[in-house]
């Protein structure tokens, strides 16, 4: 247990570290476009040298071969730690120009290749990340909010409220989606700043999603009802509020915490539908969703392996978010708390 | 030796058997006038499956628009005179031969004698006057009606005798013989009742009994499984033949499976499902010459296509329309040094480069050098410059905010954003190079994607959009179909739409050149009014042209006389004498009956 504790913090707080610092972290910018050097492959860093093995790792310039690349073995270029280089707000206040680590030009590092515009993938995954991971999460928050409410009210009061909630949640369900975004696209400006989008974003998912957990919370409020403690906590005067809050609520916590394991990554990829609507996060901004519709380029996916590289990142955010849901629910269940 | 031929002709014998549903081709009679078509000597037989983006809507030439309906028409009935895509220029088809009045009103076409239609049926001049009565009846309704209005008078159609009809224009009309392609010729003893009884909009859909569909092309329709495939068979009858005098076509069939986008289609060409893609993008192009070696497949680039890529500047009259936003940023794009800074500012090769992959041309005019008759050589090209940009922009009184954005002469930032159909890959690509590009000359450029049938809503009716990034072109090499869009009262006169006037000098000029071309007849005269209307259209930039895509096309190994062109339909075109070469590598294809 304990290992899994420390694999999972390591884990979280290395992502969240990753991500926070994503300007600091990231050699290029994430809409630089290096229009020489479209779907470079990862950049390869070389130990060996013909003196022998180097402790500081060196690439190789890429110079345009036919259809690819090729590295130039002329002059290794090596890499170095805290480089000056374009300038980034780091957590949104601080001004720097200093990046973790570079090369000297010409030479380029692209741990992760580059994209069909030359753009970093690496620095973009690790911008992309914030906004993605920012907005799946509060999103994520406002379904199951919303989700709790309707679903709590749903199941213990029962009879025509709980009728009435659950069939339009039906209703819901059975709405078709994305005809109902080109309507609010047509409403909305063409041209939306930053922030509105994230908001928007954030508010169309989460309000979208809400119905499948309410049910699902419905359920057990449902059963958590006509528990004896719930009936001798009412007998003995408990108001419904008190009921709810003391004896009914925890018992939903765990389907909460699964859910919110399972809604996050969703949602980071729903945003990818999103933005072919003119929804989500619009280009040139990094997202992981807009990094992954490129995918729905067949040539794409079959030709630049090193695009995937969303989704290794939503993969490890998925299992991230799936421990730390189980370790919640462990703690939250154990007597000591 | 002999046991071979004897083994041969068994195995000949046994496929005609189980072959019987194909009709063999009728042997050449003697009183019919084929038309000898020179390409290489094919041989009968075989089945070519062509990959489509989706179903047919209907098969009934006189009400159908959508490209793909007419992608499969297009195979089943035939014109009185044909543009041959691979020349670009006019030849007889079911007009053995045409004389034009030295007036230019007149046409006199002589018909094939002798012919008949896929059911049988024998052709004559009664079925031209059928159809062409078909097309300019208001109440039908068709694509073809306005081809046919020249000045907002019809053209007369009358016989003269069974095989002889006679065209009068009322007035004189440039390579007026071009408009009779696409223009299918009916059959009159199926069609007239179904006309007669107001019908005719409903006859011919996509699942109508596949005997009732009579047609004069190469192939007629076997059987139709929806949502799967349309299967065409050869026409016993077919008008041509090869320099041997075999009945064309050589193919049993031709199958069209629906497989969805273009991607779809590659894949099932990989796979082997398929014989020929139509149009491929650069990326395809690469991806399958990459294989091509395992594949085998023939790669066909052809150059610059007649499609153009353009940046749209909204300069709609906005006045009865609540767009205030959108009207205070038209001070900027109604300025030509605006525009002039933008063209200048747009990094044409990295488009070039970046988007076809180096399989396509830089354009600065609407005719790029796929159109080798018009194109205008002596346009200028000027190259990237952001320092005489800068320069242009100071001159208007532009100037640069401390942090490097650039503000109008009032003071206001220069921002504006820009729709693209967010299905089109290659042009949403156009509109992320752009942003970048135009951010060094300080402007903030904001690419919107939007839902492709949206955009164009926006863009033909409610002029809600600042800019867009949109494509034109493509139908015709020739200055005709063009009218619309140059046309100051053209239906796709995009950047100003609904004009009752020209709104400036320059498309009052464009509007005089363009109606005089239409009138006159000689080449080197139309070509040098047209010249001068490429020159007003590169001076005044009514669009910012960015590139147009080479055609690429690809086909098996085993697919004889490919010859893609870069008009439509690109490949099958020329489906009558496509052939396969070989039988070997087929047999394993038998489940795609």
């Amino acid at each position: 247990m304990r290992i899994k504790r420390t694999a999972l913090l390591l884990l979280s707080s290395s992502l969240a570290v990753f991500l926070l610092l994503a300007g600091f972290v990231s050699p290029h910018g994430p809409t630089t476009q290096y229009r020489e050097t479209p779907y470079a492959p990862p950049t390869r860093l070389h130990f060996l040298d013909a003196t022998g093995f180097n402790l500081r790792p060196f690439v190789y310039l890429l110079v345009p071969d036919g259809e690819g690349f090729r590295e130039d073995l002329a002059r290794p270029n090596p890499v170095h730690l805290f480089v000056r280089g374009s300038e980034y707000q780091l957590l949104g206040i601080l001004n720097s120009n200093i990046h973790l680590f570079g090369v000297n030009e010409p030479a380029r590092i692209f741990l992760l290749g580059t994209d069909g515009f030359g753009r970093d993938v690496f620095s973009r995954l690790l911008y992309g990340g914030q906004i993605s991971l920012t907005a799946g999460i509060l999103a994520t928050l406002l379904t199951l909010a919303t989700a709790t409410i309707i679903g709590t009210i749903s199941g213990y009061y029962g009879r025509w409220v709980d009728e009435f909630l659950m069939g339009s949640a039906e209703l819901f369900l059975s709405l078709p989606w994305l005809y109902f975004l080109f309507g609010v696209r047509a409403f909305l400006p063409l041209h939306l700043g930053p922030e509105a989008t994230f908001l928007l974003l954030v508010s169309v998912i989460g309000l979208i999603g809400w119905a499948r957990p309410a049910r699902l919370i419905r359920g057990v409020v449902l059963s958590a009802r006509a528990r004896n403690y719930v009936l001798a906590a009412r007998g003995f005067g408990g108001s419904d509020l008190y009921v709810l809050r003391r004896h009914i609520l925890p018992e939903t916590l765990g389907v909460l915490f699964t859910q919110a394991a399972l809604l996050v990554p969703q949602y980071v990829a729903a945003e990818a539908t999103l933005s072919f609507f003119g929804l989500g996060i619009n280009e040139p901004v990094p997202s992981w969703g807009n990094m992954l519709s490129t995918l729905q380029q067949y040539n794409v996916l079959i030709s630049y392996s090193w695009l995937l590289a969303p989704v290794g990142a939503l993969i490890v955010t998925s299992v991230t978010f799936w421990l730390l849901a189980d370790a919640l629910h462990y703690w939250l269940k154990s007597p000591s708390s | 030796m002999r046991l071979i031929v004897r083994l041969t002709l068994f195995v000949f014998l046994v496929q005609a058997t189980f072959r019987a549903a194909t009709p063999s081709s009728e042997p050449p009679k003697s009183g019919e006038e084929l038309q000898r078509v020179e390409c290489e000597l094919g041989r009968y037989g075989g089945r070519l499956v062509v990959g489509q983006r989706s179903e047919p809507k209907t098969l009934n030439p006189v009400i159908a628009v959508d490209e793909i309906s007419r992608e499969v028409i297009g195979r089943l009935m035939a014109d009185l005179i044909t543009i041959n895509r691979a020349s670009q220029q006019t030849e007889p088809g079911l007009a053995k031969s045409w004389r034009i009045s030295s007036d230019g009103l007149t046409f006199t076409l002589k018909l094939r004698k002798g012919i008949r239609f896929s059911d049988g049926h024998p052709f004559d001049a009664d079925d031209v006057i059928f159809s062409f009565h078909l097309y300019l009846d208001q109440a039908v309704n068709s694509p073809q009606h306005d081809l046919l209005i020249i000045d907002g008078k019809p053209l007369a159609v009358t016989k003269l005798d069974q095989y002889t009809v006679r065209f009068t224009l009322p007035r004189p009309y440039a390579a007026a013989e071009r408009i009779f392609d696409s223009v299918a010729i009916l059959p009159k003893h199926i069609l007239e009742k179904p006309y007669r009884e107001g019908r005719l909009v409903q006859t011919w859909p996509v699942n109508t009994p596949p005997a009732e569909i009579v047609g004069l092309g190469p192939f007629r329709v076997k059987e139709y499984v929806p949502g799967q495939r349309i299967v065409l068979e050869r026409n016993p009858y077919y008008w041509k033949a090869d320099r041997e005098n075999h009945r064309l076509p050589y193919l049993d069939s031709l199958v069209f499976l629906f497989v969805g986008s273009e991607d779809a289609q590659v894949m099932r060409f990989q796979a082997g499902e398929t014989d020929v893609v139509n149009r491929l993008s650069s990326e395809n192009y690469r991806l399958l010459s990459r294989e091509q070696a395992r594949m085998g497949a023939q790669l066909v680039d052809l150059g610059p296509g007649l499609e153009y890529n353009f940046l749209l500047l909204n300069l709609n009259d906005l006045s009865t329309k609540k767009l205030d936003a959108i009207t205070r940023k038209q001070a900027w794009f109604g300025d030509l040094r605006f525009r002039q800074a933008v063209s200048l500012a747009i990094d044409r090769d990295a488009i070039v480069r970046l988007v076809y992959g180096t399989r396509g041309t830089a354009l600065w005019g609407n005719v790029g050098p796929g159109n080798k008759l018009w194109v205008n050589q002596v346009i200028p090209h000027p190259p990237r410059s952001m320092e005489t940009a800068r320069q242009i922009l100071k001159s208007a009184g532009y100037s640069w905010s401390n942090s490097g954005q650039l503000l109008d002469p009032s003071g206001t930032p220069v921002e504006f954003s820009v729709v693209a159909s967010s299905s089109n890959t290659q042009r949403m690509k156009m509109g992320i190079l752009l942003h970048d590009d135009l951010a060094h000359l300080g402007m903030q450029v904001h690419v919107v994607p939007l839902d492709f049938r949206a955009m164009l809503d926006r863009v033909f009716h409610s002029f809600d959009y600042e800019a867009a990034i949109m494509a034109l072109g493509g139908g015709d090499a020739d200055p005709n179909p063009e009218m619309n869009v140059w046309l100051s009262t053209g239906s796709t006169h995009l950047w100003h739409l609904g004009e009752t006037q020209p709104a400036t000098e320059w498309e009052r000029e464009i509007d005089q050149l363009m109606r005089e071309q239409m009138i006159t007849l000689k080449y080197p005269e139309r070509k040098q009014l047209y010249d001068r209307v490429q020159q007003l259209i590169a001076e005044n930039l009514p669009f910012i042209f960015l590139a147009t895509p080479n055609i690429l096309s690809s086909a098996k190994a085993q697919v004889g006389n490919f010859q893609p062109a870069v008009l439509d339909h690109y490949t099958l075109w020329n489906s009558d004498r496509l052939f396969l070469r070989s039988e070997g590598q087929r047999v394993q294809r038998a489940d795609i009956r």
